[in-house]
């Protein structure tokens, strides 16, 4: 993990690369890898670069808490927490305030996918592990909670994936790393469905003129078909597997 | 762990059907245009034991912010700053599906995106706060008391909360020979320097329309809605897209334009609540 706890006096050298070598509008390499848990009814592990997430799908089944349960749907349930050891100090495993609005968050960027109406009264569960945090982990929980409602033979209307966008040295950057985050400018993580043409998840954590703004959607969006389209060979991949 | 909501009031499908085929004519239940926010009171000081208090009634939301200022320490990492903690309520009094209890994901969202809203564009000027650097500071408590619930308490309680600084005062203090600090509660003479001011501007998207500040029905039968933090030279400050819908990309720019122009009505609004409420006091 990058050991760099202060500032960088410049976040993009004269060659217009960043710290890691990236160009601004370039991702981490991303590996996604589904059916890799055997309880569960689904599963992805999904990688950027060296933020490393692990999520689970249990359902549609009996919900875990019997007042939540709705007449005209299932209850998508969603827990995003992170890992003791996924961060550079430890992390005390307690959820904390910011773990459970990302729960929230992510929850909402895949209620408008998941075909919950065919499922009355049941539960859906989606359990995400942030194993190591480089940044984006919430937008890489959603493109591995994406991955594992469809390994888990949910109905969706389409797959989502998530990348945020940052601000440094008031350049927009793609799929910004820990250092970019923390001493960066702006951090604005984007989720979408590209075969539905829908966001499902938009924030903003920073400063960003209304154009940079507009801009910088359209870059996330650009690599969110990308990375959907990773989901979905991945999915092919593992369907070919069992055939054999 | 965050699940659907299961709570919700049901608004009946004729009066859904009603809402959405005024939005049509360019309506909407309340006399309101498309782009226009409810009306605004905001009295401030209404807490005399608070440093800076605001009620805001925003249509028949009603927001009630507190600040308290107490001694304390600075983070290791920002020696040099003073530190800055918001927490909300939506206390059951304020709507029949509200719970008692510790702070619930959606009051921990409200804080959350208040919170930032404030220390990304550096509303506050933090260093002021700073006694000692690394040893002492003030902590600034802003509680947010979400009273009654109309829909859209985003925008309520931002207002509530700039209101509420703008008239926050720091207490007087004296620090002993051995360090001790020795704080006059009674003596509030320092006014809380702040850099600049921000609103939360909410719409929620409803069938093909965007609407600014929804009230609660509007809220129900939206499909998703969108908090855009601004500063007064129109930079977005903070986004929080929210509720099981989504956007499609001309959506969201008409959003983000629609928001940009209503938070101008904001900065105004709020000018002239705090003037007005000036020639009161």
């Amino acid at each position: 993990m990058s050991r760099v706890k202060q500032r960088p006096e410049r976040f993009i050298d004269e060659t217009g690369r960043r710290l890691d070598g990236r160009l601004p509008d370039e991702m981490r390499p991303v590996d996604i890898k589904v059916g890799v848990l055997s309880n569960a009814d689904g599963s992805a592990l999904v990688s950027y670069g060296k933020t490393k997430v692990i999520a689970a799908v249990y359902g549609p089944r009996e919900p875990p808490q019997r007042f939540a349960i709705l007449p005209d749907r299932a209850s998508l349930f969603v827990r995003y927490h992170m890992a003791p050891f996924s961060t550079e100090e430890r992390k005390s495993p307690a959820p904390t305030r910011r773990e459970i609005e990302l729960s929230k968050v992510v929850r909402e960027a895949l209620e408008p996918v998941v075909l919950s109406e065919l499922f009355p009264r049941t539960a859906i569960e989606v359990y995400v592990e942030v194993l190591q945090s480089d940044g984006g982990t919430r937008t890489a929980s959603v493109t591995a909670a994406s991955a594992a409602l469809a390994d888990a033979g949910i109905p969706m209307k389409g797959l989502v994936a998530g990348v945020a966008v940052g601000k440094v040295d008031g350049v927009l950057v793609l799929d910004i790393n820990e250092v970019e985050d923390n001493f960066g400018d702006a951090d604005m993580p984007v989720a979408a469905a590209p075969d539905l043409g829908l966001i499902t998840l938009f924030q903003l954590n920073g400063v960003m003129t209304i154009d940079e703004m507009q801009r910088g959607i359209d870059m996330a969006l650009k690599a969110i078909s990308y990375i959907v389209e990773k989901e979905k060979e991945a999915l092919k991949g593992s369907i070919e597997v069992e055939a054999e | 762990m965050s699940y659907t909501p299961y709570r919700l009031p049901v608004v009946s499908r004729v009066k859904s059907e009603s809402l959405i085929s005024m939005l049509k004519r360019g309506l909407r239940s309340d006399q309101r245009d498309l782009v226009s926010p409810r009306n605004i009171t905001i009295e401030v000081g209404v807490i005399e034991k608070a440093n800076g208090s605001a009620l805001v009634k925003l249509g028949k939301t009603q927001v009630l912010v507190g600040i308290k200022i107490e001694p304390g320490k600075p983070f290791p990492d920002t020696p040099d700053e003073g530190v800055l903690q918001v927490n909300s309520e939506l206390v059951p009094m304020a709507s029949p599906v509200f719970e008692p209890g510790p702070p619930d994901e959606n009051a921990i969202e409200l804080a959350r995106v208040i919170d930032r809203s404030l220390r990304d564009p550096k509303a506050i000027d933090l260093k002021s706060l700073v006694m000692r650097p690394g040893e002492k500071a003030w902590v600034l408590w802003v509680d947010v008391y979400v009273l009654d619930y109309d829909g859209n308490y985003f925008d309520a309680s931002m207002l509530g909360v700039m209101a509420a600084l703008m008239n926050t005062k720091l207490p007087e203090y004296e620090e002993t020979e051995s360090g001790e600090l020795i704080v006059h509660r009674d003596k509030l003479t320092t006014p809380l320097k702040l850099n600049k001011r921000v609103v939360l501007v909410t719409t929620a998207k409803i069938g093909d329309y965007i609407v600014v500040d929804p009230n609660l029905d509007e809220e129900l039968i939206a499909d998703a809605r969108l908090t855009l933090a601004f500063d007064e030279e129109g930079n977005i400050v903070g986004a929080q897209k929210s509720s099981i819908g989504g956007y499609t990309r001309s959506e969201l720019s008409r959003a983000i334009e629609v928001s940009r122009k209503a938070s101008q009505i904001y900065f105004k609004l709020l000018d002239q609540a705090l003037q007005l409420g000036k020639q009161a006091g």
